[in-house]
């Protein structure tokens, strides 16, 4: 078994685990990242900040920092309640940063909202945008003549589906559907395959010539999630270009390529600049030290790898994730046995009804901080002085129905980064 | 619209489709009108369990005499509906040692087969069963797909000249003296009326039959038990498992295909409508469950689903397990009533006898002689009834080899062409398609995903073809998903508890569905 020693482990690899360990490495602490990055496929890549809220009122925020504002008033508890507003635009001003660096630009109204079309037919109100997909919030805008395009074995993704479902709030929506150039002869293909062939220039030559008869009189062409993986917004431009036409990509269920895209970023980047990364692997058990240090066992089904560490910052996530796990009758925190705040009862986890506008309570469950992003203990008290808390473990929220996902993500596990390096200004130990 | 036949059936449960098919094939041709869909009510929310009787032994000896002749008929004419599993009764320790000891002679005095096997014995070939099993018999069980079943019963009558009108509801009977002259009714999707002149009208609706019955004048007591049942996500056991014990919570185990089902509760309510399985149910039906095959306190459940059992009789002093389970006619004539009658009670296994008893009074009054044919036609299978078997649109699929036909229900591999014969045979009825619609006829939405990824293919490939419009698509989508939400719910701990997340995740996070 091989032994390390670090500053600083971050547990996870969604997309708050790959925040903190981003802000971690940008103050240049020396830091190990844990998880099994499988969470980070299913991110739409739309980042949100806040969409919505108070969600049983339906209320949807054109401007998501009056929003959080507004949050911080009603729901005191709320972790955007523990940060300013200067902490989070500093967060997303650095995940944004890297972003771009890593290949994957996003666009945004500082102060705004912006509405996107998803592959439902459905419009979603987003804060960050892929580069790739920002034309169609353009042209949507517009109400401009558009084309939608899909592929014959593309399941899931209609554009006649899309069109119609959008048909009185954008009339000038046409579909056509065609056969991915080479891939005629299969009967089904992937998203993933489909963005994986479109990073070689002499396949977007052949793509473009399918679709440039079809654009006509059509100033945008709205596409799925396939433009490439690692290098999207050249692929874009380059169709773009191609085509003759402003293209957007629509994203579709998730995993999806941009999820995709998100992962391989992070994964490449992470060593470049210091990160140690143990992905695929787990937390197995956590040791306390004799100075207050962690050590942890890490391995996949038996530990492979001894780390001790100074700090910890949790981004284990809900159920999904593997942070939470529910029995039959109660939710426990997986790692620490941390309390969690919960409904009394299972009765009261889920309403009667899936879409109801209160949300379930269970998603409001989770991990209890302090002002510092710290988890408490049942005697309400910071259970280890070096322990961290962020994103979706914690509770008081409802990211799926608050739509703010990966703000709160981006922003908690800058303030948990935070908190971290102003302890380590302090003296560590009993 | 104004429709005339000789026979007007209410209820599209297995009573009602199982008599449309009798009286087809004795020449008489009827309308079936149902307010939801085939098999909404107690026919689509039981066991699927075809009894060899030896539950009733104690309690109703008569229901238990009939259930082992019908099954012994069923197996039969409706094979391709039923899976020859076999039975065990099983008692535990602190079991009733004197009911243990009697049920070899109350099977006997009921006709049933029964015969003692050693508990070891029975381990052996049902590993799953408790070690501390003190007592077990076996006997005919076996298990029905009561889907399949209704389906095919209704094609058949379908072929032979009968119709059915789904969603359509009685609005009300007009009545001529001692006749019904006309019965309005009007289609809950278009909001159409429809005007229908019956010569006999039969209630079959079910647990509904009492509030059918009060329009039309005619009073009937009914008591509802609600019975909740639970899906687990692999088989756990080749035979079917009861409890040896007098019916209670929680005590019969029938496997399904890839499936096992465990039920039931019995609590009285009120009213039939809008009845869901809560948690205090599923976690006494698991604790119960588990006395008898202990892997049900670790095992994940897919869904649960409820069912009324529409019992006949007054409010009495004893639980409703005691009522006795056979069915009940009413002639009405006592009421004042020459045309309309009332089939409801018995049981899944006691369906066809049912049909006949009341298709031969119907056509006693219609003066037609022709005899009941179903204790020996065997029921024909159907392109469209045999979607709702687990397991075998994968093997038709494989089989076929058509490379063309691409997988859109990925959970239970369920195929395009599949999805195409079902919307196909729906459309030439004349019958609206929805995503429920092709649920009850197929394995979408039934598998771990419970509808949240290929509720969204399956949309998607709607809106392609054409089946669906405009804004008519999503209300169908949310539509489906809070249907199998209700099923869902109680059981959302572990695995279950992921899924749920990931699918809100997807349909509210992502697609906004909520909004």
């Amino acid at each position: 078994m091989e032994h390390f020693e670090t500053k600083l482990t971050v547990i996870g690899t969604g997309m708050t685990g790959m925040a903190a360990t981003l802000f971690a490495a940008n103050r240049g602490i020396d830091t190990v990242l844990v998880g099994s990055t499988s969470e980070i496929m299913f991110a739409s890549g739309f980042i949100d900040l806040l969409g919505v809220h108070p969600i049983h009122e339906r209320k949807s925020w054109k401007n998501p920092w009056q929003g959080i504002a507004e949050v911080r008033r009603d729901i005191p508890n709320h972790p955007y309640a523990r940060m300013d507003e200067t902490d989070i635009r500093t967060a997303f001003d650095q995940a944004l940063s890297f972003l771009k660096d890593a290949g994957l630009p996003y666009l945004r109204r500082n102060e705004q909202n912006c509405r996107a079309v998803t592959s439902l037919g459905t419009l979603k109100s987003t804060y960050c945008i892929p580069h790739t997909m920002w034309a169609g919030v353009e042209a949507l805008e517009e109400k401009s003549p558009c084309l939608l395009v899909d592929f014959r074995g593309l399941k899931g993704f209609s554009a006649r589906q899309i069109a119609a479902v959008l048909q009185h709030e954008w009339p000038n929506l046409r579909t056509v559907r065609i056969s991915f150039p080479e891939m005629e002869h299969m009967e089904e293909v992937y998203t993933e395959a489909l963005a994986r062939n479109l990073s070689m220039e002499h396949n977007r030559v052949k793509l473009a010539e399918v679709i440039r008869p079809h654009v006509k009189g059509s100033v945008y062409v709205g596409l799925p999630a396939i433009l490439g993986i690692s290098s999207s917004y050249e692929v874009a431009c380059d169709i773009s270009d191609k085509i003759g036409a402003k293209v957007f990509e629509i994203p579709t269920m998730p995993p999806s390529v941009p999820g995709l895209r998100l992962k391989e970023a992070f994964e490449e980047q992470f060593p470049l600049r210091g990160v140690r990364p143990f992905f695929q692997k787990q937390v197995l058990n956590v040791h306390n030290g004799p100075g207050g240090e962690f050590k942890l066992d890490i391995g996949g089904d038996t530990t492979e790898f001894g780390v001790k560490t100074d700090g910890i910052i949790m981004a284990s996530g809900r159920f999904l994730g593997g942070g939470l796990r529910a029995d039959r009758h109660q939710i426990r925190e997986t790692i620490f046995g941390l309390p969690v705040t919960q409904p009394s009862d299972r009765r009261l986890w889920h309403r009667r009804s899936f879409l109801d506008s209160r949300g379930h309570p269970v998603n409001r469950c989770g991990l209890e901080i302090d002002d510092e992003f710290r988890p408490l203990d049942k005697s309400g008290h910071p259970a280890y002085p070096n322990l961290f808390a962020a994103g979706s473990v914690l509770a008081h929220q409802d990211w799926m129905r608050m739509k703010c996902g990966s703000g709160l993500a981006i922003a908690t596990a800058y303030k948990a980064v935070k908190a971290y390096s102003q302890m380590n200004e302090r003296p560590v130990g009993p | 619209m104004c429709l005339e036949t000789q026979v007007l059936i209410i209820g599209g449960g297995v009573t009602g489709t199982g008599l449309a098919r009798d009286l087809a094939l004795r020449g008489v041709q009827s309308i079936l009108v149902e307010k939801k869909d085939l098999n909404a009510g107690a026919s689509g929310a039981n066991h699927g369990l075809l009894h060899s009787g030896g539950r009733y032994v104690a309690s109703d000896p008569e229901t238990a005499a009939e259930c082992r002749k019908e099954g012994d008929i069923l197996k039969q004419v409706a094979a391709g509906c039923i899976e020859d599993t076999g039975g065990l009764f099983v008692a535990v320790e602190g079991d009733d040692e004197k009911y243990i000891a009697d049920f070899p002679h109350l099977c006997s005095r009921s006709g049933i087969p029964v015969r003692a096997l050693d508990p070891s014995e029975a381990r052996e070939f049902e590993p799953a069963l408790n070690s501390k099993i003190i007592a077990v018999y076996e006997v005919e069980d076996a298990s029905i797909d009561p889907f399949k079943l209704n389906l095919e019963n209704m094609d058949h009558a379908q072929a032979l000249g009968s119709r059915l009108l789904r969603h359509t509801e009685v609005m009300a009977f007009d009545r001529n003296r001692k006749r019904i002259q006309r019965v309005r009714l009007r289609n809950t999707k278009t909001g159409e009326d429809i005007l229908v002149e019956p010569e006999q009208v039969v209630n079959a609706a079910g647990a509904w039959a009492r509030k059918v019955a009060a329009f039309a004048g005619a009073p009937i007591d009914m008591i509802y038990s609600k019975g909740s049942l639970l899906i687990t996500d692999t088989r756990l056991t080749t035979r079917v498992v009861n409890r040896l014990r007098p019916a209670s919570d929680g005590d019969i185990l029938v496997p399904g295909g890839t499936v096992s089902l465990l039920g039931t509760t019995s609590i009285r309510i009120n009213s039939p409508d809008d009845i869901r399985p809560t948690v205090e149910e599923i976690n006494a039906i698991t604790d119960y469950g588990s006395a008898m095959v202990p892997a049900l306190q670790k095992t994940r459940f897919i869904r649960a689903y409820s069912g009324v059992r529409p019992l006949i009789g007054t409010q009495s002093g004893q639980g409703d397990r005691s009522v006795r389970r056979s069915f009940a006619l009413f002639d009405h004539i006592q009421d004042g009533l020459e045309n309309f009658v009332t089939i409801t009670g018995g049981k899944l296994t006691t369906y066809r006898y049912m049909a006949e008893k009341t298709a031969d009074l119907v056509c006693s009054r219609l003066g037609v002689s022709a005899p009941c044919v179903t204790r020996t036609e065997p029921l024909p299978s159907s392109e469209t009834s045999q979607w709702t078997e687990p397991g075998r649109a994968p093997r038709e699929w494989i089989k076929n080899k058509n490379p063309e036909d691409i997988i859109l229900c990925e959970c239970e591999m369920v195929p395009r062409s599949v999805i195409d014969s079902i919307i196909t045979s729906l459309r030439d009825k004349d019958d609206s398609v929805d995503l429920r619609a092709i649920g009850l006829r197929s394995r979408i939405g039934k598998g771990l995903c419970q509808g949240a990824f290929c509720g969204i293919r399956i949309t998607a490939y709607m809106f392609d073809e054409g089946e669906l419009n405009a804004d008519e698509g999503l209300i169908n989508l949310r539509e489906f998903l809070n249907g199998r939400w209700k099923g869902i719910r109680p059981v959302l701990w572990g695995a279950s508890l992921i899924q749920e997340e990931l699918q809100e995740a997807i349909h509210c996070g992502l697609f906004g569905l909520e909004l």
